[in-house]
């Protein structure tokens, strides 16, 4: 389903600041698979995301869904075969607009927006009845301003939306993180709902290890912008999430012998 | 009472120009400052057409079509070539003054001689009144007057109506999210860029086409009749604001409205008490600069007062 080759982002790119964010990752996932992506902060997992979603272009490497390449298709381009998950409630809703007005913007994901009236009457039940199935008393509220729920509330119906047409691929980019813990525990079993009922091919994105561990069939580590490690299959099915933070410390140990071996250098030839 | 009379034709005229920086500013928090330069390029377009025979209604459609053309200009220098919004504005703006001097010809274009929507709105009115001049609660009024009243009230209801409908559409809630949060919109197949440009153009096509109303009311086209007009414009969608006080569009658009009659009321009045003409402009900025400041000052004085 998604298919990502050797891809390579330098940010600010000649400068001081210059961020080798990735550096040649390859990723193969298949149609229907749930796969979970950790990795330090600065490994690259938000860059890889963002850059299948097209939020900015790649320096190099192809990336393709569904068969098709769409390493140079704009981000709205794209957003006919993605749904996307923000870590920030805020970034997935119109605050000032109703849950009604939001959800409808959301059926239309990718299918041309004309002069048809966004909320006909029809429309307005089926809205109710999904936003009903979330179990948050929400169906009284769909005349309100959206940026009037809490960010559990607004999280939960973005993801409504992400996958009311039903996406080749849903994007979540560490979509529980700014949740308090209550709100985090619902967003995450209504993702689980969600995506197997749908049998949606899925790119979770968590710094949570009991979210690793527990959720998906696949977990992908990453590391300084490039795949460190891949379990799937068997390997996936045994680890735990002691195995998980073991393979951290690894990396963080590396680092530092990094660091002090550069030290050295310098202490002898500097 | 012809002076209120005509404070509330201006103010329903200008509130069109208005409901187009309600656009820019409000949906898309653009400082369009294109508008300065539309509104006369509304009017200019309308006058060079009017005096060449031309229909009122095509002349003020023509006005509509060419700020929209301007509009799209500023649009794509800011979402193509990534020019900063007020300066993609100021570009288009200059730009537009050389050109409104070569649509009209001169400076100033009279239009006192010619058939204007104001003509008609004189018949409708002789027709209600059956005179040139009638009593309206005792006051003397004329029938140019109430028929232009009437008239651009009318349209004022219809083109209101238009937005109103307009942004309860699928397109038109896709250009409203697109102010209101770039990024989801995005993530539901929204090229932005397009919406900006969309609306962009519809903004100054309305600015442009208050610009054709007025020069008919007023009787004449001039150069250097739109300095200031996106000032007047803003004061009226903040005093809309305060006036309803909601972010629903139907509630919005009649604030605004209601902004720009009671904003030209003020003024008229203003100017009745002996405020100099001169000072107009310094008094709307001054009105704007407080309308920004202000609730921000209250906010902090408000949490000063609870934090001690």
């Amino acid at each position: 389903m998604l298919q990502v080759r050797e891809l390579r982002k330098t940010f600010f790119e000649g400068t001081p600041n210059e961020v080798r964010a990735l550096r040649g990752v390859s990723l193969d996932i298949e149609d229907g698979s749930f796969v979970i992506v950790i990795g330090t902060n600065g490994s690259g997992k938000s860059t890889l995301l963002n850059a299948v979603a097209g939020s900015f272009y790649v320096d190099r490497g192809t990336i393709s869904i569904a068969e098709k390449d769409v390493t140079r298709w704009p981000e709205h381009r794209r957003a006919s075969m993605i749904g996307r998950v923000f870590q920030n409630p805020f970034s997935g809703t119109a605050p000032t607009m109703t849950v009604a007005e939001n959800l409808a913007l959301a059926a239309r994901r990718g299918l041309r927006r004309g002069l048809g009236r966004l909320l006909p009457a029809r429309i307005q039940n089926e809205l109710r009845d999904r936003v009903a199935t979330l179990n948050m008393q929400l169906e009284n509220r769909m005349h309100n301003p959206i940026g009037t729920l809490s960010g559990g509330q607004r999280q939960a119906l973005t993801l409504l939306m992400a996958t009311w047409r039903r996406p080749d691929l849903l994007l979540l980019d560490e979509h529980t993180a700014a949740l308090d813990p209550k709100s985090a525990d619902q967003i995450v079993r209504l993702t689980e709902d969600v995506v197997s009922q749908h049998k949606l091919t899925t790119l979770m994105v968590t710094h949570s290890m009991q979210q690793a561990a527990t959720l998906g069939d696949r977990i992908v580590m990453m590391n300084q912008g490039s795949v460190y490690a891949d379990y799937s299959g068997a390997r996936r099915r045994h680890v735990r999430a002691e195995d998980l933070v073991r393979r951290f410390d690894e990396i963080r140990r590396d680092e530092l012998l990094d660091a002090s071996a550069a030290e050295m250098l310098r202490d002898a030839y500097v | 009472m012809t002076l209120l009379l005509s404070a509330w034709t201006i103010g329903l005229i200008l509130s069109l120009l208005s409901l187009g920086i309600y656009i820019s500013y409000r949906v898309f928090r653009f400082a369009d400052i294109t508008a300065d330069g539309s509104v006369t390029f509304g009017a200019a377009t309308a006058a060079a057409l009017l005096t060449r025979g031309v229909h009122p209604v095509t002349a003020s459609i023509a006005a509509f079509v060419a700020g929209g053309l301007a509009g799209i200009c500023t649009g794509v220098l800011h979402t193509r070539f990534k020019i900063n919004q007020l300066l993609s504005g100021i570009l288009v703006m200059t730009a537009l003054y050389s050109i409104n001097l070569h649509v009209m010809g001169s400076s100033n274009l009279p239009l006192l001689s010619v058939t204007t929507i104001t003509t008609y709105a004189q018949d409708l009115g002789r027709k209600i009144t059956g005179h040139d001049s009638a009593t309206l609660l005792g006051w003397p009024v004329s029938a140019r007057d109430v028929g232009s009243l009437i008239v651009v009230g009318s349209i004022v209801l219809i083109i209101a109506l238009i937005a109103w409908l307009f942004f309860n559409t699928n397109l038109g809630s896709a250009m409203r999210a697109s102010g209101d949060n770039e990024q989801m919109i995005r993530a539901l197949g929204v090229s932005v860029e397009n919406m900006i440009v969309l609306g962009l153009c519809i903004a100054n096509g309305l600015v442009a086409f208050a610009g054709a109303l007025l020069a008919q009311y007023q009787g004449f086209a001039d150069v250097q009749m739109g300095i200031g007009m996106i000032v007047w414009g803003l004061a009226s969608v903040i005093i809309g604001r305060a006036l309803i006080g909601t972010d629903s569009v139907g509630a919005a658009l009649i604030g605004t409205i209601m902004g720009s009659v009671l904003f030209r009321l003020i003024i008229a009045l203003a100017l009745r008490w002996g405020l100099n003409p001169n000072d107009l402009k310094l008094v709307t900025a001054i009105f704007v600069f407080g309308a920004l400041v202000l609730p921000m000052t209250l906010q902090k004085v408000k949490r000063h007062a609870a934090g001690s």
